[in-house]
């Protein structure tokens, strides 16, 4: 920050909060995002559970689920994505005002899931809109959609501003909305978007399948 | 409380004695024997089974398809009775089974089959929707996923997959979309489509 440690220190006994212009957005930005209120399979249940009196996601301050894309700042993707039903995802997120976040939830939104296998599930949400936060589980409990919710405030505290490395709804030629996918005859039309969708290519050792 | 099929079936025949409908046996335990129907007698039989008073199997629970590319193995199970039924078709075939109970009586299920002519073209069989309205939806699942065109449908569209869809998922002949190019740690069914992928040194 630039301010000596001590002096703030000092300042704060009097009543004085001296911090960064930086810190104090993100850290209203981190205290009340408001989740977009939609559910897609069984990690909905929990993600629901999350926000009653038991586990009381109000807590941190993320408990105002809003039925419209305008509203929202997080979209918590919670539970399999169907081929037929990506398109409309990635719509809703595009229609999110910035800033706006994304928390892949369960095994079936990171990558399919146990459906991986299915001809009509997508691998992964990451195909077609940039993910900050997978919470893996199937389905999550409540409190790991609470950590997770945590580890995405640490996120949201950490960003820049201004700068080169600044956040991307920061930056002025950062990409707010993404494409949306086309049903085709066979399969969505693309199959993901590979501009933010760039797996590594893994190199086997052998035909055994061992990871190089 | 099972039904009593080969006796229902002797009382189809005499009722509907221009119906084709055939006895197939289940020689398993569970003994669970169906009726064989030609499909164009299909709605028939069930308003006929819906609305007789002793009869009134009021409730259609459930319809399912099969795919059969091979008619040797559809009949590998259920063997038709001694002396019925009509020659087996040679090419393959699909299947539209029906389970009917009766909630007046609380027995169930009364096992329905019809079965198309081939797996290309061919694919009509009568919808039993203007007999039980809770067929709808079903055959409208079965349309899509294993094309079975059911005539007389009100709404006959895709209701899983989406319109520009051309396949048919549940055939056995479908080839799924080859989308495994990041499997880090894959095993059985998407071990084999993963490796196709693998990059090698």
């Amino acid at each position: 920050m630039g301010i000596d440690f001590n002096l703030v220190a000092d300042l704060k006994s009097h009543g004085v909060h001296v911090t960064s212009f930086e810190s104090l957005v993100n850290w209203g930005r981190a205290s009340s995002l408001w989740p977009l209120q939609f559910g897609l399979a069984c990690c909905a249940i929990e993600m629901i559970a999350a926000t009653m009196a038991r586990y009381d996601m109000a807590r941190f301050g993320a408990e105002v689920f809003r039925p419209s894309p305008r509203q929202a700042d997080l979209m918590i993707v919670a539970g399999t994505v169907t081929k037929k039903m990506a398109p409309q995802v990635v719509r809703l997120y595009n229609q999110m005002a910035e800033p706006k976040y994304v928390i892949a939830m369960g095994a079936c939104a990171i990558s399919g899931g146990p459906f991986k296998d299915g001809y009509n599930v997508l691998k992964g949400i990451d195909r077609f809109i940039p993910v900050d936060v997978v919470i893996p589980g199937c389905p999550p409990r409540p409190e790991a959609l609470l950590d997770g919710l945590l580890t995405l405030r640490a996120i949201i505290a950490r960003e820049k501003l201004l700068g080169k490395h600044r956040a991307r709804h920061a930056d002025p030629n950062g990409t707010a909305a993404f494409p949306v996918p086309e049903f085709g005859a066979h399969d969505l039309e693309p199959t993901a978007n590979r501009e933010i969708w760039n797996p590594p290519a893994i190199v086997r050792e052998s035909e055994g399948g061992t990871q190089a | 409380m099972s039904v009593a099929t080969v006796t229902l079936h002797e009382r189809l025949r005499a009722a509907l004695p221009n119906a084709g409908i055939s006895l197939r046996t289940n020689p398993g335990p569970s003994g669970q024997h169906s009726l064989l129907v030609d499909a164009a007698d299909l709605p028939d039989v069930c308003r006929f089974l819906r609305d007789t008073p002793d009869l009134t199997f009021d409730f259609l629970s459930n319809v399912s398809g099969v795919d059969w590319p091979d008619p040797a193995k559809a009949d590998a199970v259920a063997a038709p009775a001694a002396g019925e039924g009509s020659a087996p078709p040679t090419g393959g075939f699909l299947e539209v089974i029906y389970h009917l109970y009766s909630t007046r009586r609380r027995i169930g299920p009364l096992v329905l089959r019809a079965r198309t002519i081939d797996r290309a073209t061919r694919v009509q069989i009568p919808s039993v929707v203007a007999v039980f309205r809770s067929a709808e939806f079903q055959e409208r699942e079965i349309f899509d996923l294993y094309g079975v065109e059911f005539t007389g449908h009100p709404d006959l569209r895709r209701i899983l997959m989406w319109d520009e869809f051309v396949d048919h998922p549940m055939r056995k002949d479908y080839v799924a979309p080859d989308d495994y190019e990041y499997e880090p740690t894959p095993h059985a069914a998407v071990l084999e489509k993963a490796q196709r992928h693998y990059v090698q040194p």
